[in-house]
């Protein structure tokens, strides 16, 4: 109980591996009891809009499944480009790289409430 | 009517000056208005000189060109007048002073159409109204090339403006201040985003405040452009303030209506630095005195 799981996105996503991490993601968040995902994208250079929705439905859906999530490691490019698309990812924690990504997570999951880093309402 | 033979000016208008330019110089000096002269702004030699050059390159040209300006054979008259225009620009001349210095050649050129053509008033006419033509395409032209030059300058200039000032400085560990100077357009924008984002990697920042004490207005536009550097700041885990708030702006966001969603804003600068060091559970502590 109370696992963190991290995710490395290191290939341009296309839609149904997209989707098949959803898939993959909420299987093992429920398998592991997991606590926290950590979503590391610095790898990510190419976004659309579908990448953002996606990123934002497996926010939510980790919540509901009582676990915290935080993407890590955007490039500048790729958060312009997901605000020039009206994307702003509320609900989701973002930070800087993955070791903040770890701190926000851990004061997320402790109930602290004055975490560190980035949360959109 | 038969139609007009191939080149009625130019070949009237080479042949006038090739027979007596000096003395058409000399008439078009006095006939200049002082108006046009500009004593106070050029000397009576360079004047001379740039009349005289005129005439050359317009005989030049109206020996082989017709009249159409636009042919390359006009191509050293376009030259000049293009650096003619450009030298006055700089030495004060309106553009208006420039196209009139071309115009002003048509008193003594229609004088001697005049002269050339008595009892002939259709040919009259036809050069007359050639001759018109072509300068007055002259005049335009250098109209046209100032109009340029304005641009490019400007255009220059507002490079210049954009990469003056959009500076981001580190506060302290984790902190940057971004201070906006002037009014945030959709260009300006990218380009404080870009600015934001890079320097919040680079010095692994949480907390960035952007302050604008000095923009002017900030309305619905202004400060959905201040909404999208602030959630791209976000997403990239840095936390925004808004220092700066001016009593009149904070007035104007009240009125206009504009939501700033959860966006943290402050009066000043400090108090935001201040929340900034809380918020990464820094603290400032006075040194007790010794002793």
């Amino acid at each position: 109980m109370g696992r963190f799981l991290l995710v490395t996105i290191q290939v341009d996503m296309h839609d149904r591996l997209a989707l098949a991490l959803q898939d993959d993601l909420t299987q093992m968040i429920s398998d592991t009891e997991a606590r926290g995902v950590l979503i590391d994208i610095s790898s990510l250079e190419i976004v659309d809009s579908f990448i953002g929705r996606m990123l934002g439905n497996i926010a939510a859906m980790s919540r509901v499944l009582d676990a915290e999530t935080v993407v890590v490691g955007m490039q500048p490019a790729v958060a312009i480009t997901l605000v020039e698309l009206g994307m702003s990812l509320a609900g989701v924690r973002t930070a800087l790289n993955v070791d903040a990504g770890m701190e926000l997570l851990k004061s997320a999951v402790n109930g602290n409430k004055q975490g560190y880093g980035a949360s959109l309402q | 009517m038969s139609a007009l033979p191939q080149n009625p000016v130019g070949l009237a208008i080479s042949t006038l000056l090739a027979r007596d330019e000096q003395t058409i110089l000399n008439d078009w000096l006095k006939a200049m208005s002082e108006g046009t002269r500009r004593a106070d702004l050029i000397k009576e030699s360079d004047l001379r000189s740039q009349c005289a050059q005129f005439l050359k390159l317009l005989r030049q040209a109206s020996e082989t060109g017709g009249t159409n300006f636009k042919a390359p054979a006009w191509g050293p008259v376009r030259e000049m007048l293009a650096e003619v225009s450009r030298s006055r620009a700089l030495q004060g001349f309106s553009p208006l002073d420039t196209a009139t210095f071309v115009f002003s050649f048509k008193r003594p050129l229609f004088a001697r159409f005049q002269q050339e053509y008595k009892g002939q008033p259709d040919a009259l006419a036809a050069e007359m109204w050639a001759a018109t033509e072509l300068l007055d395409d002259m005049g335009l032209y250098t109209t046209e090339v100032y109009q340029k030059s304005r641009e490019e300058v400007i255009g220059r200039q507002q490079e210049e403006l954009l990469e003056l000032s959009t500076p981001v400085v580190k506060l302290w560990d984790g902190i940057v201040a971004l201070p906006l100077i002037g009014t945030l357009d959709s260009a300006r924008t990218q380009v404080v985003m870009e600015s934001l984002l890079q320097a919040i990697v680079q010095t692994n920042s949480r907390v960035a405040i952007i302050d604008i004490t000095g923009v002017p207005t900030v309305d619905t536009v202004v400060a959905q452009h201040l909404l999208k550097t602030v959630t791209a700041a976000r997403l990239m885990g840095a936390d925004c303030i808004i220092s700066g708030v001016r009593p009149q702006i904070a007035q104007t966001i009240v009125h206009l209506g504009i939501n700033l969603l959860e966006v943290a804003t402050k009066a000043t600068l400090a108090a935001a630095f201040s929340t900034a060091m809380q918020r990464l559970g820094l603290q400032v502590v006075r040194e007790t005195p010794k002793g």
